[in-house]
């Protein structure tokens, strides 16, 4: 099959562009010789399948990072049939030196010039054709945005797909150096014409406010707040409704249908499988709501900016402004976060970002918070109290760095690209919402079954005994846990849930419903009336703090190489969690006995 | 003097970028070569980075490796 690889820049649209031609089809592959999982997808390209895939971007050949080094080895090892190169148009005084190394492999190459409609609006003109017969390659301007000229690029690809012979890079040509920046230079002011103030008006008035000196960091978390309380507000309506819907599907149908099994069988089905299941499902509105905000500040620019906000602060924790953007993405998921810090070059940096990452609330530890804060708390306080757990969450994380900062030096410096504020489209966000929800269920689904079918043959076996009673294996494990569980008030049948949070906290809610007994709708009563308020906190600050998730884990263990920080990485923080809930749970205690 | 030093709201030109190999290739790639021409927007507290622009492209480093860059012609930014 022929092969066409993408490449280009960090943020020149190369994601965006892969979306449109292959309609968001992507798979994950593994590449011989590869550490890192390369994005995919076979597409039909004038009547014959193609695979495309996608490079990390970089920003030179002969560079030392992580992803430099995958692409190098990528197209030494790997035939090619095309090099799609995408480039900005507003910055190609800088990102054609890519393309004239790019040229030296000796690899059929197009030239995508992408975010044609930001040139446009900045008065940015180039004469595409003449910059095509100065490079001796098809040269197209588009936006893989908006989809201007993505007709064009695509009728390009296809006609030199058609006829094209797969050869590998000429591994020379990574050594070469260049001259090539006075070739550069003569190539842009012939073919570039940039007006002498490039009108970038809107995105400079926005920094001047939102980077102010004084206001710009609290204006940073009051944005952030207020996506919170959004997927919150809009989320749990949501959220209800599809609980009572599960519900009543369960009442109506399900359970009639299996009115004839057997008791035990029906305990399994209904009690187990449904019940666990279903609450883990009832909260697919609020992932997906979280992950279209989140998608939202990620796509606008505003990361890179509070890169810039708290760089200073996490200097002195011995990380930088990059840890923190990775830091907020893991409010999303940690496990992509994690391979986010493949951009640090500098091994101290990054283990100690990959140490502080899994403290990020992501959206999995959300959905118990969000549960058990509705359950507990009044409406009025709730968001409060989901907002104290965020702080909590940057606490445990800033804690952590300080500690050990001196075991994890770094000297990295730091370069980091502003990019102009964008907003996505509609169509932008609906296929992030889409494929991140499916990604979620897609990982979660097998675990939360596997978890709630568990935890309902241990708090059912034996069957002669009551269920979740003391007598029953979860009752008899619990007992066993409860010298180390009662000191910061998590009860029996909490800590149960605790240990099936250890593979994924999406099992935790499943997992009680199973424990209880009950269904969506009435397991959050049972719970208020099983938890004081200050148990359910220190429930909530263990689940916040200690080990996220298996995946996590093994991931942890993948980029960093290293089973000594993959083991400190796993026990620091359940020590810290134990630690935090037992000073606030005695402390509380002793406060409200007085 | 250095981009480090240079006033914020000036334009000055890059005479010479130093520093490491991996470094310089970096602000290579960024558009930090000499002879374009740069500004300092604005520069973070507490000894925090500089955000500055050079062509199209708008950055932030940290003073350390703004230090690194050598301007030559200075003038005043209308
Ligand atoms: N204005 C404009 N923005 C674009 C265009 N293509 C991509 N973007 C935006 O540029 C940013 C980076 O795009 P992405 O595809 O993630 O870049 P990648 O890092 O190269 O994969 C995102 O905010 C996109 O929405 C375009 O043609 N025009």
């Amino acid at each position: 099959m022929k092969r066409i690889a993408l490449l280009g820049m960090p943020n020149t649209g190369k994601s965006t562009f892969f979306n449109r031609l292959t309609g968001a089809s992507a798979r994950v592959g593994n590449w011989p010789g590869l550490t890192v999982d390369l994005l995919s997808a076979r597409i039909l390209l004038a009547a014959e399948m193609v695979e495309l895939v996608d490079l990390p971007g970089i920003y030179n050949l002969h560079g030392y990072s992580e992803d430099e080094q995958v692409v190098r080895h990528f197209l030494e090892h790997n035939p090619i049939d095309l090099l799609v190169v995408i480039a900005n148009a507003t910055q190609l005084d800088r990102q054609l030196s890519l393309v004239l190394q790019l040229k030296e492999l000796g690899l059929p190459i197009v030239l995508l010039l992408n975010m044609a409609d930001e040139a446009r609006r900045q008065g940015i003109r180039v004469e595409h054709e003449k910059l095509g017969q100065t490079l001796g390659l098809p040269v197209v301007m588009m936006s893989a945005k908006y989809g201007q000229g993505f007709p064009q690029a695509k009728q390009t690809i296809e006609h030199l797909q058609k006829d094209a012979v797969a050869r590998t890079a000429d591994p020379a040509a990574f050594a070469r150096d260049d001259e090539l920046e006075a070739r550069l230079e003569r190539l842009v002011s012939n073919t570039v014409h940039v007006p002498v103030s490039a009108s970038q008006g809107l995105t400079n008035r926005l920094d001047r406010v939102l980077l102010h000196p004084l206001f710009g960091l609290p204006l940073f978390l009051l944005a952030m707040y207020i996506v919170f309380e959004a997927v919150y507000t809009a989320g749990t309506p949501l959220q209800d409704g599809v609980a009572w819907l599960l519900d009543a599907f369960k009442e109506g149908y399900v359970a009639p249908l299996l009115g004839g099994a057997n008791l035990e069988l029906q305990s399994f089905l209904l009690e187990g499988v449904y019940n666990g299941v279903g609450t883990v499902l009832s909260f697919l509105p609020i992932i997906v709501l979280f992950f279209l905000f989140m998608g939202v500040i990620e796509d606008s620019g505003y990361l890179s900016r509070s890169a810039f906000l708290m760089d200073a602060f996490m200097a002195r924790l011995g990380l930088d402004g990059r840890s923190f953007v990775m830091q907020l993405m893991g409010f999303g998921c940690n496990v992509p976060a994690l391979m986010g810090t493949r951009v640090m070059r500098s091994r101290g940096l990054r283990l100690l970002t990959m140490l502080i990452i899994p403290f990020s609330l992501c959206s999995a530890r959300l959905q118990v918070f969000v549960f058990v804060t509705t359950a507990v708390f009044s409406p009025a306080a709730a968001p409060l109290v989901l907002f104290s757990l965020y702080v909590m969450s940057f606490f445990a994380a800033f804690l952590t760095a300080a500690l050990y900062r001196r075991r994890l030096p770094n000297d990295e410096p730091l370069l980091l690209e502003l990019p102009p504020y964008r907003f996505p489209t509609a169509r932008q966000m609906l296929l992030r919402g889409w494929q991140e929800s499916r990604q979620f269920l897609k990982e979660a689904s097998g675990f939360i079954l596997l978890g709630v079918v568990l935890v309902w043959f241990l708090t059912h076996y034996p069957f002669e005994v009551q269920p979740a009673s003391s007598a029953t294996l979860a009752g008899q494990l619990a007992e066993w846990m409860a010298p180390l569980f009662a000191p910061i008030g998590i009860d029996n049948l909490m800590s149960i849930a605790l240990l099936f949070g250890f593979v994924a906290k999406e099992v935790v809610i499943g997992a009680l419903a199973v424990i209880y007994g009950a269904s969506e709708s009435a397991l959050p009563g049972i719970i208020a009336a099983q938890l004081g308020w200050i148990e359910a906190y220190s429930f909530m600050l263990f689940v916040l703090i200690y080990t996220p998730c298996l995946s996590t884990i093994a991931v942890l263990k993948k980029e960093s190489k290293s089973g000594w920080f993959t083991v400190v990485a796993v026990i620091w923080p359940l020590t810290l969690a134990w630690l935090v809930s037992f000073v606030f749970y005695q402390t509380a205690q002793a406060l409200t006995a007085a | 003097m250095t981009l480090e030093q240079l006033p914020t709201g000036q334009r000055a030109l890059i005479a010479e970028v130093q520093g490491e190999d991996g470094l310089r290739a970096r602000m290579l790639a960024l558009g930090l070569r000499a002879g374009r021409e740069v500004a300092v927007i604005r520069r973070a507290n507490l000894g925090g980075p500089i955000q500055v622009r050079v062509g199209s492209t708008d950055l932030m480093m940290r003073r350390k490796e703004a230090s690194l860059i050598q301007l030559t012609v200075i003038e005043t930014l209308r």
